[in-house]
């Protein structure tokens, strides 16, 4: 089947196989920044946005963003490569198989919530998993982000 | 000793974190070839059958089959997937396919199929005859159990690790230092108490994943998510019968290992389909193969006996352990042997210290490497045990700690006698600030205000638990890394190291070392890790060994090539190498000078044109251990018994931290894990031995919103023999916080639990137990 919708501010259309899912679809057209890590919708490091919403994309039929707009970490490589930064001051990086997930659910809490308290910043990034950082560096990192931004 | 560090132990962002977040194709399966067979495994539904017969003919009718690997079709050598050094310390009890299966999850064939359907559609074609034996699924009764999970011939040990299949053990060890038995008739106080924990999953964020390809020289090309690039190219060798020469193992990106990558997972299996179909293949896990059919941490049981005087003073510390290592002997003496080496050398002033046990075959899913190896399950019972003894003694268990624990300039008989399941090595502590980082950690804590339990609501009271920990830096004469600087034209230095970056940011720190001592700026340093064709030998990621053997070697790498840089800019100058001064960009003789650049350019253009490059290696003669004093404070609900971690402090004492940042990260991560096996992370099988939780629903890590503020400081320390005064900080983290959660659980409510993960459930019946 074909489906239609806008990748990173381009129009596409790509035949999918009925059952596909969004992250499958993606990683076949060369966007490798989202991951699998659990295919069960429990880790998050499959997160997109579709109309700039955090989805998971390993449970999310392709078939559903007919019509929609879907963003991945290519179409906000400044502000994660300025993430990146108060990540790296923190030490919240590591092994990165996560990092592009956050960028994208960072970009989205700006939006909904430019500037969240502690608690709120840990509320909405409860999905996303790290077995790395410990996480409390990446919510300094995210914190400090979002303030400098003010 | 100490310098005014200009890169090293300076806020220095990490040379990959910028890329990553930007989503650069970095990991394997980002690098794969679109046109890649899929391999999938067939995996045993017995926990132990014998494989009468697999059928594989229906499959290989299936439209898209490229390649069907069995017990009948592959070479029958026995090998280890622990991935470790050459002989290794674990049995050789593993074949590609075998006539056993022996957990849930191991592995019968393997299908290559032109997509994912028609490989999983295979798998379901494949008629296999097994015949069902009994499973040992209790690790109290494996030993000269009935059922003998491996009978089969062909398997051997490397050199003796205590290896005797018949009775289900795959090593066992024995140690004693002076008289443990006649030291505790003499003691006024003993105490004696048996620890369970449980077989820890490593749940890193990116599964294993391997793919192979030949290349135009028809030689096999490997890329895995690996720790141990260079082990896996000579276990492939010896394994197919392929000579070295003929394979390469790339390591990209690896998203996350804690040990867990150091296991071979789909290596041999995307070998073979290239050799045999002349086509890429790849075998991407799935999250419950990860789970189920990698390998965990071992689970044990420990158990102590610890005598002192009236006054405190440890005189001897019985320790017993048995250890699950599952189906495969992996890891099996070489964890165990650190329960007592990496945990008992804590307190060294001892009379006596006896240590020993068995490791038994189950038919659980194997046990490996993983992070802290050992020394966190023995940290849960020594300091759970040490704040027993405490209580007897009427006296603080900090206190207790601070009398009887490691000071610098001491040593332990300990270090001479268990090594990497051999003899050991005997050393002085030359940095040991363990006695500050108690210190230190109490006052952050505030401590004294706050213990055993404070009361802070009508059905809430907070509670705090410490303990100690030690881990080690390499294995002494065995680990080796080392490093090659290519002088570009410009200036800059492209090094290359075998030394495996996993996401703990041994790129970055490998790459402030050499920047600090050609006084040079990280811009100016590329580096590469780790590939076998290109980069020089590392032994991996393991054993907290890479900031210490491949930081020095490094460190070894920077000096030659700036002894090599002053000799050419003498030629140049025409005056003696001892007479040039070097800033890092002009040498200087009296008026004569020249730059960097101007040197580097015309060496490779169209002065006296050669190409500078050193490379040169290190191996540690010790392995001197990072220390840690660790400080929890958790709440409780009185009558839930369900419990939060408020604030954890660390204090660590590992040398100079090369990159503060990247170490912070390294502890924090460390305690976070370890608070998730003390909390959460509860392994479940069924009746039949298969594994249940094997995803993230049902294996609970960790999320942002269970971990309290962490304090994460280090000790002002100097290692001598590391790469300037660094020692290793990647596993220590881990080990405190099941013994921590413990002792504050018991100065909460008085009760003790000895097994983990620790739940309000356990709570619950501890306390009607006590009642």
């Amino acid at each position: 089947m074909l489906v239609k919708f806008n990748l990173n501010g381009l129009d596409v259309e790509y035949v999918v196989k009925p059952g596909e899912y969004l992250l499958d679809t993606l990683r076949s057209h060369g966007i490798k920044s989202v991951k699998k890590g659990c295919d069960a919708s429990s880790c998050g490091v499959c997160t997109v946005l579709v109309d700039d919403k955090p989805v998971l994309s390993c449970s999310l039929l392709t078939a559903k963003v007919e019509g929609h707009r879907v963003t991945t970490v290519e179409a906000i490589q400044e502000e994660a490569g300025k993430l990146s930064e108060c990540f790296s001051k923190e030490g919240a990086d590591q092994c990165g198989y996560c990092n592009a997930a956050y960028a994208l659910m960072v970009h989205a809490l700006k939006k909904e919530n430019p500037n969240p308290t502690e608690q709120e910043i840990r509320d909405y990034m409860v999905g996303n998993l790290c077995r790395c950082t410990g996480y409390q560096s990446q919510q300094k990192a995210i914190k400090a982000y979002l303030g400098g931004k003010k | 000793m100490k310098k005014n560090f200009k890169v090293v132990n300076n806020l220095t962002p990490s040379v990959d974190g910028k890329g990553l977040m930007q989503g650069r194709n970095a990991y394997v399966n980002d690098l794969a070839p679109e046109n890649c067979l899929i391999v999938k495994l067939l995996r045993s539904p017995h926990a132990f059958a014998k494989v009468k017969k697999v059928d594989v003919s229906e499959a290989l009718k299936l439209p898209g089959v490229e390649c069907i690997l069995t017990k009948d079709n592959v070479p029958h050598v026995s090998f280890t997937r622990a991935g470790q050094g050459y002989p290794e310390p674990s049995p050789h009890d593993k074949f590609i396919f075998d006539e056993y299966v022996r957990y849930v999850g191991d592995e019968v064939a393997a299908v290559a199929a032109v997509n994912e359907e028609v490989a999983n559609e295979a798998l379901k074609l494949i008629k296999v005859d097994y015949e069902v034996l009994e499973p040992v699924l209790d690790f109290e009764k494996a030993f000269e159990n009935a059922s003998v999970i491996h009978p089969e011939d062909g398997i051997h040990e490397m050199f003796p690790i205590g290896f005797d299949p018949k009775k289900n053990l795959a090593a066992s060890y024995e140690m004693e230092v002076g008289n443990v038995t006649e030291e505790l008739k003499k003691c006024d106080v003993v105490v004696e108490d048996t620890f369970y924990s449980q077989a820890q999953a490593h749940a890193m964020m990116e599964p294993h994943s391997s793919f192979a390809k030949l290349d135009e020289h028809n030689r096999l090309v490997v890329y895995s998510t690996t720790q141990t690039p260079y082990h896996v190219r000579r276990i492939i060798s010896k394994t197919l019968g392929l000579p070295v020469e003929k394979i390469r193992v790339v390591k990209p990106r690896v998203g996350g290992g804690f040990g867990g990558k150091q296991a071979f997972h789909g290596e041999m299996f995307v070998s073979l389909v290239a050799l045999r179909t002349n086509k890429p293949a790849k075998c991407i896990f799935t999250r419950e193969e990860v789970f189920g059919s990698t390998y965990t941490r071992h689970p044990m049981r420990i158990s102590l006996k610890v005598g002192a005087d009236k006054e405190g003073h440890i005189k001897a510390i019985d320790c017993r352990a048995l250890s699950d290592t599952g189906a495969y002997g992996e890891h099996a003496l070489t964890v165990f042997m650190i329960v007592g080496s990496k945990v008992l050398p804590l307190y060294n002033k001892v009379k006596a210290v006896k240590f020993g046990g068995q490791v038994v075959y189950t038919n659980h899913v194997p046990a490996g490497a993983y992070r802290g190896y050992g020394a966190i399950q023995g940290n849960y019972a020594v300091e759970s045990v040490i704040d027993e003894l405490a209580e007897k003694l009427h006296m603080d268990p900090i206190k207790l700690r601070e009398m009887n624990s490691m000071k610098e300039k001491e040593t332990s008989p300990i270090f001479e006698i268990m090594g990497e399941g051999t003899e050991g090595t005997a050393m002085i502590m030359e940095s040991c600030k363990l006695p500050y980082c108690i210190k230190r950690g109490r006052e952050l804590m505030n401590w004294d205000e706050k213990y055993p339990v404070k009361k802070v609501g009508d059905h809430k009271v907070r509670s705090v638990g410490c303990a100690i920990a030690m881990q080690g830096s390499g294995i002494p004469f065995l680990d080796m890394g080392s490093c090659t600087i290519k002088l570009n034209d410009g200036g800059s230095y492209m090094v290359t190291v075998g030394a495996t970056d996993i996401g703990q940011g041994s790129d970055t720190i490998i790459s402030q070392i050499v920047a600090e001592e050609l006084q040079t700026t990280m811009d100016k340093v590329i580096i590469y890790s780790s590939d076998t064709d290109l980069t020089p030998y590392d032994c991996g990621a393991y054993a907290s060994s890479t900031t210490y053997v491949s930081g020095n070697a490094a460190y070894n790498a920077a000096s030659k090539m700036r002894e090599r840089l002053l000799k050419e800019a003498a030629q140049e100058l025409e005056v003696k190498p001892e007479d040039v001064e070097f800033d890092g960009k002009v040498f200087t003789s009296g008026e004569k000078s020249v730059t960097l650049d101007d040197l580097a350019t015309g060496r490779m253009y169209n002065n006296d044109t050669r190409q500078i490059a050193v490379t040169e290696s290190f191996h540690g003669k010790v392995s001197p251990p990072p220390f840690m004093a660790a400080f929890g404070e958790f709440e409780f609900d009185t009558e839930t018994f369900e419990y939060k971690m408020i604030k954890y402090v660390t204090v660590t004492d590992c040398g100079t931290t090369i990159n503060p940042a990247l170490a912070k990260g390294q502890v924090e991560g460390g305690i976070v894990q370890g608070y998730g096996m003390a909390s959460s992370e509860a392994v479940l099988y069924n009746s039949k031995g298969k594994l249940l939780s094997n995803n993230f629903d049902t294996y609970h890590i960790p999320s942002c919103k269970e971990v309290g503020e962490l304090i994460t400081e280090f000790a002002d320390s100097y290692e001598p023999s590391g790469p300037f005064g660094a020692k290793s900080v990647g596993e220590i983290g881990i080990d405190t916080p099941p013994a921590v959660l413990c002792n504050a659980v018991y100065n909460a409510f008085g009760v003790r639990i000895h097994s983990l993960p620790i739940t309000p459930e356990k709570i619950f019946e501890a306390m009607k137990a006590k009642k």
